[in-house]
């Protein structure tokens, strides 16, 4: 029996190495990182803080180079940002506060030269009933609470269509609450839309909730530690621990060993 | 984990149990007062315009009273008189004339020094080069009083009106620059990485996010430039006096001033007054309205 053919990858991360300069040193922030991501995957980059997570998404975004390694996306490599990667950022001020709702999304779709006129309007119009925004189409983002912000700026990116959404901690400024309730969003849009999203979280919660595949970095410079399957259940494997539980073993092994070493 | 103490007499404190409990809560209309119109007085007293307005008639009401007591016009008229010549002035068309000529040589120096502003700002946004040459002349020139290049201009440029204008770009220029470019400065990272990620490079993101961005800061250069252009322009008019024979409002004051007509240097300055309340209060304060505060940049 054949082995079903495994599809080409969307994007192709291949033994990347990023380095960046502050005022006086030469950071490494990740040390030859290779991932893959498919078509439909809702990709989950997880790690502590200063694991280069966020960097990585940047250099998919097309705003630095690598200097060593390559990437690509759909066999191209990626030269500088473009509208075929749209991203989502943490920060509630990603919105243009001098434009609406509807022209924050129309702006988008106009500014790549993919729609125009009635054509945007409509598109916009679509994706802002999508997150559930209709209603506030004509007001401006200053008006609009935290998770509204966030919507706006999903249905800003989904409305592009591109060909991966790169989510740099979207949800992480929001309340406990607001944040559950986006995550489930997000998810029922996934479900509609099929699209496919690099999502970036330091929560393990958030990752085994969002991802069906989750790659694993520890820091200092970032490095890959390991790719996993999550089906949004936390789900529990042949030995009997939960997704979640082998998650924060991995990321944390180190200090477990300490402990127990310090308790043997 | 450590066992819980017991609570005989002298151990830890803890809190009392308590029974819990529900509640309905009072509709909106049980309440009384949710929410209810102010009072007229009340409603008058939030508009700003009217609080500024008792302000400027409290300071006329003095002015007259205190001109009354002095009872000197020579040195100062009454608010009554100065009324009365500005009026005067104004049927006779001898201010307008006046604000006419002043206004038209302001606004030609005004848009030629937001030309150049923008021409150097967008130098400064394209290059490193750009950048140092704007910080450099902006800290070299900005402290410069345009008035002191006054005696320059004339031997340049002779009596006429280029050598305002020439002083009066000085002014606009650098105030409008720095404030612009500080401005584009500012504007959040987050803001820039998504024009770029939308494609918009070179001239289409100046203009499509850094101008926006930065409108705040832009509008109080504008400002500010207005200001200095006005004050400038007074000034150069009573150093230089009538440029190919017809004065402005500078000229008016210097020229009434000579003749001892003291109710009328009044009236000249009451209208630089004016005029400046107008702008200020009317045009920018619309464009603000219009901008800035609707986006939630300005309160």
């Amino acid at each position: 029996m054949h082995a079903p053919q495994t599809p080409t990858p969307l994007l192709q991360v291949d033994g990347v190495t990023l380095q960046y300069k502050t005022e006086r040193h030469l950071v490494t922030a990740t040390y030859r990182v290779s991932f893959d991501v498919y078509r439909a995957d809702r990709f989950v980059v997880l790690g502590p803080s200063g694991c280069g997570k966020s960097t990585l998404l940047k250099a998919v975004g097309g705003y630095m180079a690598p200097t060593e390694g390559s990437m690509r996306l759909k066999g191209l490599p990626i030269r500088g940002p473009g509208a075929d990667r749209v991203f989502v950022f943490q920060e509630f001020d990603q919105l243009l506060p001098w434009k609406t709702v509807k022209q924050n999304v129309t702006f988008a779709l106009e500014a790549s030269r993919k729609m125009r006129g009635k054509a945007a309007e409509a598109q916009a119009m679509r994706y802002i009933e999508k997150v559930n925004l209709a209603k506030f189409a004509n007001a401006y983002p200053h008006t609009l609470s935290g998770g509204m912000k966030q919507r706006v700026a999903i249905a800003r990116a989904l409305a592009m269509e591109a060909d991966i959404l790169l989510m740099d901690e979207p949800f992480a400024a929001l309340d406990a609450l607001t944040r559950r309730k986006m995550q489930d969003e997000l998810l029922q849009l996934w479900a509609e839309t099929r699209f496919t999203v690099l999502f970036v979280t330091h929560s393990i919660p958030e990752a085994t909730l969002i991802g069906n595949r989750i790659l694993l970095m520890s820091p200092h410079p970032g490095q890959v530690k390991g790719e996993l399957n999550s089906d949004g259940r936390d789900p529990v494997d042949a030995e009997g621990r939960k997704l979640s539980d082998r998650i924060h073993d991995l990321l944390f092994a180190d200090r477990i060993e300490e402990e127990v070493t310090l308790n043997g | 984990m450590a066992e819980a103490p017991t609570t005989s007499r002298g151990s830890l404190m803890t809190p009392p149990t308590r029974p819990e409990y529900m509640r309905d809560t009072v509709a909106g209309s049980g309440i009384g007062v949710v929410q209810k119109p102010l009072r007229l007085w009340q409603r008058l007293a939030q508009q700003a315009w009217l609080r500024k307005m008792l302000i400027m008639v409290l300071i006329a009401l003095a002015w007259e009273l205190y001109a009354r007591r002095l009872n000197n016009p020579l040195l100062v008229p009454t608010f009554g008189a100065t009324v009365e010549a500005f009026w005067s002035g104004i049927r006779s068309g001898d201010i307008l004339i006046k604000v006419v000529n002043s206004v038209q040589l302001l606004l030609k120096g005004y848009a030629l020094g937001l030309t150049l502003a923008m021409v150097f700002t967008a130098l400064a946004m394209m290059s490193r080069l750009g950048n140092d040459l704007l910080e450099t002349l902006t800290s070299a020139f900005n402290p410069l009083p345009a008035i002191a290049l006054l005696p320059l201009a004339l031997i340049w440029f002779g009596l006429g009106d280029i050598s305002i204008i020439f002083v009066l770009v000085h002014s606009v220029l650098w105030a409008v620059a720095l404030n612009t470019h500080s401005g584009f400065r500012s504007v959040s990272n987050t803001l820039r990485m998504v024009g770029r990620n939308y494609g918009l490079k070179g001239p289409r993101f100046i203009i499509k996010i850094l101008i926006p961005a930065a409108f705040p800061s832009i509008l109080t250069g504008l400002k500010i430039g207005w200001a200095f252009a006005w004050r400038t322009l007074i000034a150069a008019e009573l150093v230089f006096g009538v440029s190919s024979g017809k004065g402005g409002l500078g000229w008016y004051i210097y020229e009434n001033k000579n003749m001892l007509d003291i109710p009328a240097v009044f009236a000249g300055l009451f209208t630089v007054i004016l005029i400046g309340l107008f702008v200020e209060n009317l045009i920018f304060r619309n464009i603000e309205a219009a901008t800035v505060r609707r986006w939630g940049m300005q309160s």
